[in-house]
């Protein structure tokens, strides 16, 4: 219905007219990229569109978008991206964010915006390193990796951001890396569609101060072999020659050559984005190299009640009975007594 | 019925209902100030409960109070000491005991003061004795006894007789001030209307203790206080929390917006958030928020979306809100936060009040980050400054906050209820959509207060944030830029004064002393104030309530007087910041810091101190 209303638009007309100031090179740029390619088809009109960020690189996002913007302080994006969404939930609210603003100083509105179900969509850079303070490490950095504030090595364990999503009743979990445009097109047109809060994990390079960190599963010449980009409803394949899949091994996933002992692609189990029971979405979220691929895609997609309607129908059902319809019946309600 | 052999008629009466925190005491004084308040007579109250929600019963720590100030003239604090006290057990005496007036009323309840309690009270035999309260008519009521054997046909739990022990005793302060139990029992019915056998259980021990007070009948005299002369109109009572909540509500209706409230609940300002959130009938949207600092962000979205934005706290929580302030003054979003302040630092004293927050409000945040100041006097005028915090917000496009404390909070008085008609329509900036494309910084001439694009209204997208901007929108590092935009934001606040009322001088405009207060000490002060002015001092009294910008007439109001001093419960933080704002006079101080309000004699010694030394 709303298409057939709403202009249509290119990349172009959500780019603002600001400079973008990111490092050359900087895997921020293919991200900006990216969203600005998603908006156009999603059916709505622009300037429904509001972009919330915390602090760091990323969180200069707004600016670059010729949408409404607000580009707020560290760790609060959820929190405000919240308030947005509750007070108006006929807009279309995107929340730009890293691991240090997530997932550090914002950890507490990241798990709260996700467990209240709140229909707002969050990209988040994951560099696994501060960039803007200049390369120390972050709630997602590998433990014992050193860098300015760990000069002998980090002694904690990182977040990984699809369990932490999990952990919080997430019902929309998806993983991109920032220079596959075209697959992070289509996870922000999925996000954008699902009803609920949805978390999108961008493996995003720091040319600077983190340089190569994904490299290891997102460079060109390995990704196929090393990455599993999940469809719901196909089968687990990976590979450059898609000869390797997932099966189910007792409780555990386990990696399998296709061809070999016996195994076909029957053998290989079927994505499911939308059992809520998050078992295996669990296990895709956790795989790493070199026991397994990777997992990219939308890892969890489930339909729930989300809180910005929630509250709205609450209120509409509240006013059908209320017997208090405006200050006047408020103010006069109750006890009250006449001075004559 | 007996007659009533002695009656005292008085002016005013205080009456201090005390026990445990399980007593009921809170609402056995609540249903007695409503019958007061129907009867006509003007009064305030002031509950004064524990922070732990049941401490060890029978201890000090334990002790839940309540009390009322009734009269026939006009009253504008619960009073200082008691001239009755209702005390269901030995440490409510002990809580109370230097708060009963000379030759004041106590009533015991003597099932209650076993060796054990007596003890745990921290007596050794008798506390009447032992707090020499032999100047006091003392009616020790078996209670607990009396309303087991009234009850025992009843069928209920000995628990649950022994909780109708408050209502016994507050029959007898009924038997004692000639008021009708009809209200407490039309109460009853209406509260335990699905549970009639408790209802009755309720009313069986009303008029049990009425009855019982009317047999001892000589014990005590009989008090009468007429009702009070006051305006016309329909009244209710109210306290500080609902009615700020209120103020809220009545703004959001004038000015056409939404409300929205993001909060985390924190003692003595949960009310507010209470009573927001069960106004989904008006549309409020409430959001308890996971954490203080969500509170506000949550309501600076929902600013940021074209709501009528607040959130409410208390100092603790105001200090985790400080940076997002700094954000919305530099996004120059209009929200109101209210700080009901309480006995501080740190956690304090949370259930006790004080006015120890006021440097925070001003100056507490990173930067040149000026904030609009108002703070409330009364229970009742917390409506008028929430309405006028919000439209102060909207209508210059800023933070305001609001200070309310503790004892407005909790405190009740009756309230002349106004009507909406009576009440300004809120006029907030709004952008003109045709004005493309949009300069989010671009403001009005007279009030400074930028131009207001709601996200949703097509053409006008644009972006803020905390990032020093330029007048269209853009970052900007430019030296002058930012010292500009400082002074921009500065003045646009010193410009809310342009429109506020002058300050009032209660007294005479010239004098010897100046008594200075402001917010929630009012009630005090002006009373003090009267009371010396009837004994012939040439003392006049101002209460601030707009704090930040100050009234243009202060100068003039200040040079009246040969000399100043300012009254607050703190070591002297106003009387600092006018000692800044208004370098041209000197001031005195009377401070009071003990979580607890002044006392009238407080204010008055020390005011005739200074007078008779001049």
């Amino acid at each position: 219905m709303e298409e057939t209303i709403v202009n249509k638009y290119t990349p172009k007309d959500f780019k603002s007219d600001q400079e973008v100031r990111w490092c050359p090179g900087c895997g921020d740029h293919a991200v900006l990229s990216s969203v600005q390619r998603a908006l156009p088809d999603l059916g709505i009109p622009k300037e429904k569109f509001v972009f919330i960020s915390g602090i760091g690189c990323s969180s200069r996002f707004p600016y670059y978008m010729d949408t409404y913007g607000f580009h707020s302080i560290h760790g609060r994006a959820s929190a405000i991206a919240s308030g947005v969404k509750t007070a108006n939930p006929d807009l279309s609210v995107w929340q730009i964010t890293g691991d240090g603003d997530a997932l550090a100083i914002g950890g507490n509105h990241f798990i709260h915006v996700i467990r209240r179900n709140i229909d707002i969509n969050i990209i988040l850079f994951n560099n696994e390193i501060y960039g803007l303070t200049k390369g120390q490490y972050s709630p997602t950095s590998t433990k014992g990796i050193i860098t300015k504030t760990s000069p002998f090595g980090t002694i904690e364990e990182p977040f990984s951001v699809g369990e932490l999503v999990i952990g919080a009743k997430g019902k929309f979990f998806a993983r991109t890396i920032d220079t596959n445009i075209s697959l992070s097109t289509q996870i922000y047109t999925e996000a954008a569609k699902h009803k609920g809060t949805s978390v999108i994990e961008v493996l995003q390079n720091c040319v600077i101060f983190n340089d190569g960190i994904h490299d290891t599963v997102a460079d060109k010449e390995v990704r196929d072999d090393r990455t599993l980009i999940l469809k719901h409803g196909q089968p687990m394949i990976f590979g450059k020659n898609s000869d390797k899949g997932l099966i189910l091994d007792g409780l555990k996933l386990k990696v399998v050559k296709i061809g070999e002992k016996g195994i076909t692609e029957k053998n290989i189990i079927v994505h499911d984005a939308t059992e809520s029971n998050p078992g295996i979405q669990y296990m895709l979220a956790n795989m790493r190299y070199p026991e397994f691929p990777v997992a990219l895609g939308v890892i969890r997609s489930v339909e729930g009640i989300t809180y910005d309607n929630a509250m709205q129908e609450q209120i509409s059902e509240i006013k059908k009975t209320a017997k208090i319809k405006c200050m006047d019946d408020l103010l006069m309600h109750g006890s009250t007594w006449k001075v004559e | 019925m007996g007659k009533k052999s002695q009656v005292i008629e008085r002016e005013e009466v205080v009456i201090r209902f005390s026990g445990d925190s399980g007593d009921g005491m809170q609402l056995t004084g609540t249903l007695f100030s409503d019958t007061a308040a129907l009867f006509g007579n003007d009064l305030s109250t002031f509950p004064d409960y524990p922070a732990e929600i049941r401490a060890p019963q029978g201890t000090v720590g334990g002790v839940s109070g309540f009390q009322v100030h009734l009269g026939h003239s006009e009253i504008n604090t619960p009073g200082d000491f008691s001239d009755v006290l209702v005390a269901m057990n030995p440490a409510a005496i002990k809580a109370n005991a230097k708060w009963i007036k000379r030759g004041g009323t106590v009533i015991y309840d003597k099932d209650n003061f076993t060796v054990k309690n007596i003890e745990k009270a921290g007596y050794e035999k008798d506390p009447i004795e032992e707090e020499k309260l032999d100047h006091c008519i003392i009616i020790d009521a078996p209670i607990s006894s009396m309303v087991k054997e009234a009850l025992k046909d009843y069928g209920l739990d000995p628990k649950s007789v022994l909780r109708t022990k408050n209502m016994f005793a507050l029959g007898m302060v009924y038997w004692l001030f000639d008021r009708k139990l009809k209200y407490t029992e039309e109460y009853f019915d209406k509260k335990f209307q699905n549970k009639p056998g408790i209802a009755e259980a309720n009313k069986v021990a009303l008029r049990t203790g009425y009855y019982y007070a009317e047999t001892i009948e000589a014990l005590s005299p009989v008090y009468k206080i007429l009702p009070a002369e006051i305006a016309k109109g329909t009244y209710r009572n109210i306290n500080g929390n609902t009615a700020t909540a209120w103020g809220l509500l009545a703004a959001a209706e004038k000015s056409g917006l939404g409300l929205f409230i993001g909060s985390y609940p924190i003692t003595p300002a949960t009310g507010i958030l209470e009573e927001l959130a069960a106004r989904k009938d008006l549309g409020v949207k409430s959001f308890q928020a996971e954490d203080e600092i969500a509170g506000i962000c949550t309501s600076l979205g929902a600013s940021f979306a074209g709501k009528l934005a607040v959130t409410s706290t208390s100092g603790p929580g105001l200090a985790l809100k400080s940076e997002a302030i700094g954000l919305a003054v530099m996004a120059e979003l209009p929200i109101v936060i209210i700080n009901v302040q309480r006995g501080g630092p740190s956690t304090g004293l949370p259930t006790k009040t004080e006015q120890a927050d006021l440097m925070q409000a001003l100056y507490g945040r990173n930067g040149e980050c000026p904030v609009v100041v108002l703070a409330a006097s009364t229970p009742s005028d917390c409506f008028h400054f929430g309405f006028e915090a919000a439209r102060i917000a909207l209508e210059h496009m800023t933070p305001v906050m609001l200070l309310s404390d503790s004892y407005l909070a909790n405190g009740t008085e009756p309230w002349r209820i106004p009507s909406m008609k009576d009440l300004p329509k809120i006029n907030p900036p709004f952008a003109d959509k045709n004005d493309k494309p949009f300069h989010p910084y671009h403001r009005d001439c007279e009030k400074l207060a930028r131009s207001w694009a709601i996200p949703g209204t097509p053409g006008l997208e644009h972006r803020i944030g905390g990032l020093e901007k330029t007048a269209k929108g853009n970052v900007s590092y430019v030296p002058e830029n930012h010292e500009m935009m400082v002074n921009v934001r500065e003045e646009k606040v010193q410009r809310v004064a342009n429109e506020i009322p002058d300050l009032k001088v209660y007294g005479e405009s010239t004098g010897d002393l100046l008594v200075i207060g402001w917010g929630g000490s009012y009630g005090y002060l002006i009373t003090a104030v009267r009371e010396l002015q009837s004994e012939g001092y040439r003392v006049s009294l101002v209460n601030f309530n707009y704090i930040y910008p100050l009234p243009k007439n202060v100068k003039k109001v200040f040079k009246g007087f040969k000399k100043r001093v300012v009254a607050e419960l703190n070591l002297g933080q106003f009387a600092n910041y006018l000692r800044i704002k208004h370098q041209e006079f000197t001031y005195d101080q009377i401070n009071k810091v003990q979580g607890i309000p002044f006392t009238i004699n407080d204010i008055k010694e020390k005011c005739i101190k200074m007078l008779e030394g001049m």
